[in-house]
């Protein structure tokens, strides 16, 4: 897709100069297993994500869609396999190393920190990026208000993109849902990552929430030009969106490849119709 | 009506991010201000200062304390007692140690000690959370006191066991000992007490207190975010535990002149937490509430009778009060579980839109 291109003239793309081109590997899983005791989650599973593209991971339920992203930030530690980031080989990685090193992520089930208000929400997503040390902190006044400020400018643009502003002041606990997963991404954004996984983002919500969450998940990809891995269930909107879709099913990688090709699969369309035994 | 923020612009984020964006907050602030540092020691009489006044005020330093780290980090504690009292027995040692040094240092000083001793009563919290953490802090309560009456390096191999506080000086005025008055002391307290809450005010609402709401409300969103669990939780800890250490070498050098390891058990640690849920978890002005609640209320109700001049008799008149208290104290959880400050919140949210109900 056309990255790079910005025409409202906001910059909250990566800053970061990786050498990466568009098109290039971002991210390469490979040969990853994980294992809960008996439980094979995940079984030897490897595809890439391409800088810039839109990247779906579909499968039925079960079949470690869910795993797959923890594994890709850091909450589980795969048994066998590696996992390559920007061209570098990770060990076992926290989740905010994985944040650091650019990976943002919103949940299947919202998790915001449902006691304060939007804009701290969306505010916590810069937290990477303040540093101001605690003395500065203490006083508040001088350089720590200058920075709360300068980031705060960084979070109105995402209010403004995300059309949230008339929700800013509000305690996120009290939103309704599609608003909710809304604050979610936006405070995803606020880290501005390399890589951008999105746990079912549209899951729970009506047609007209998923046409505006479509539309901002293209926004973000074509003008920001960030990498986005997703899980959806809505075939029709990632059949849309993605510009390639790996398959899961039972842990295993059933099929991979633009979303034509994946559509036509028999081993798809088994996996989600069933087989008669 | 009067309570309006209409015609009120913000042009500029400083003016939108200010603690009290509202004009009618401000000035409501320079009034509680003027009449903690004028009205009060100048109309009220030394019973006043001494027994209502400076206890309020260290136990409202106490209670942001444990505020910092239940009400902003999740943390919940039963060790607040014992961290005030390592704040007491290390400001007493300091004060044996060093005589020479004035003693409003020695006081901030000691803080330090508690919050040492916290930090590291805190680690269980990065393995342990809610209920099982707040087992782990009552051990730290028990050890804590333990430590006090065994180690008579701390009370200065005194035979009663008790630290007394030495009379010290401060620019020629007694400000400890019994020769203080209770007007310095409670200038002492007030000034104290009004500069650590605006510290701490200006801590939560920047990158360290955000993220211990975020360790508080979604620990694992917040490691996605880039926390470290181990850095927020232990700060707030440290801080936590400074304020407590603080309030604690207060309350015996401001307040009660001499102290024993009673001074600090666990009914202090209770007493706290009660005055930060009931005042309002997560809130700076909500430690105030809670401490009048649980300190000053009592007093008032007790001292009713016998301004009414009723003769019911002290027994009585305490039982009477225990009953009022508790009542209360379950009417309010009823009415808002989010405690005083909530309440306070609502009035004026209200109060904003009067005589309309909505704005």
């Amino acid at each position: 897709m056309n990255a790079h291109t910005n025409p409202s003239g906001m910059n909250l793309s990566s800053s970061r100069d990786d050498g990466i081109a568009v098109g290039d590997e971002l991210l390469s899983v490979d040969n990853v297993t994980l294992r809960f005791g008996g439980v094979t989650a995940i079984e030897d599973i490897s595809f890439d994500i391409r800088k810039g593209e839109v990247r779906a991971i579909i499968g039925p339920n079960g079949a470690g869609k869910t795993s797959m992203l923890n594994v890709i930030n850091g909450f589980y530690h795969p048994q066998e396999g590696t996992i390559r980031f920007r061209g570098e080989t990770r060990t076992k990685m926290k989740p905010y190393e994985a944040a650091a090193s650019g990976i943002a992520r919103t949940f299947q089930n919202v998790a915001l920190f449902t006691g304060m208000s939007t804009l701290d929400n969306i505010m916590s997503g810069r937290s990477l990026k303040m540093n101001k040390n605690f003395i500065t902190q203490m006083f508040y006044y001088g350089p720590a208000r200058d920075e709360e400020i300068q980031h705060r400018r960084r979070v109105e643009e995402i209010i403004d993109f995300l059309e949230i502003a008339h929700i800013r002041r509000q305690p996120v606990g009290k939103l309704p849902y599609g608003l909710q997963k809304r604050v979610e991404l936006g405070r995803a954004l606020a880290l501005e990552p390399d890589l951008l996984l999105l746990d079912e983002p549209m899951a729970g919500m009506n047609l007209e929430e998923k046409e505006d969450m479509s539309r901002f998940i293209i926004d973000v990809n074509q003008q920001f030009g960030t990498t986005i891995a997703l899980i959806e269930h809505d075939m029709g909107v990632v059949m849309d969106l993605a510009d390639r879709v790996v398959v899961l099913d039972y842990g295993k990688k059933i099929a991979d490849g633009i979303p034509e090709d994946v559509q036509a699969s028999q081993e798809v369309i088994d996996a989600y119709l069933g087989v008669p035994h | 009506m009067f309570y309006r923020e209409a015609g009120q612009f913000k042009t500029n984020y400083k003016a939108d991010q200010a603690i009290f964006p509202i004009l009618q907050d401000r000035i409501g602030l320079g009034i509680i201000l003027l009449i903690a540092a004028i009205v009060l020691p100048l109309f009220g009489n030394d019973f006043f200062l001494n027994s209502i006044m400076i206890p309020f005020l260290i136990f409202s330093l106490a209670a942001i304390g444990l505020n910092i780290l239940t009400g902003y980090c999740g943390q919940l504690s039963l060790g607040t007692g014992a961290f005030m009292g390592v704040g007491a027995y290390s400001c007493y040692k300091l004060v044996t140690i060093f005589p020479d040094v004035n003693i409003l240092i020695h006081v901030l000083l000691s803080g330090f000690f508690a919050a040492a001793v916290g930090c590291v009563f805190g680690l269980p919290s990065l393995r342990i959370k809610g209920l099982y953490l707040a087992i782990t802090t009552l051990a730290a309560q028990f050890f804590l006191e333990w430590a006090f009456i065994r180690t008579a390096w701390l009370y200065n191999y005194n035979d009663s066991g008790a630290i007394e506080v030495p009379t010290k000086t401060f620019f020629g005025l007694a400000v400890t000992g019994a020769s203080a008055s209770p007007t310095t002391r409670y200038f002492v307290v007030l000034a104290i007490v009004v500069v650590l809450t605006w510290v701490a005010s200006n801590v939560i609402r920047g990158r360290i207190g955000r993220s211990w709401m975020m360790i508080r409300d979604m620990d694992i969103a917040a490691e996605l975010m880039g926390i470290k669990p181990f850095n927020a939780k232990l700060s707030a800890f440290a801080m936590s535990s400074y304020y407590c250490g603080v309030a604690g070498a207060l309350m015996v050098f401001m307040w009660l002149g001499a102290a024993e390891v009673e001074s600090f058990n666990i009914n202090v640690s209770f007493q706290i937490l009660f005055m930060v849920i009931i005042g309002g978890m997560g809130s700076l002005i909500g430690c105030f509430m809670g401490a009048a609640l649980i300190f000053i209320l009592p007093i008032t109700i007790r001292a009713a009778p016998e301004l009414f001049g009723l003769n019911i008799g002290a027994a009585t008149a305490e039982h009477i009060t225990q009953l009022i208290i508790g009542s209360l104290i379950i009417l309010f959880l009823i009415v808002e579980p989010h405690g005083l400050a909530r309440l306070w919140q609502i009035a004026k949210e209200k109060l904003r839109n009067w005589p309309f109900p909505y704005g």
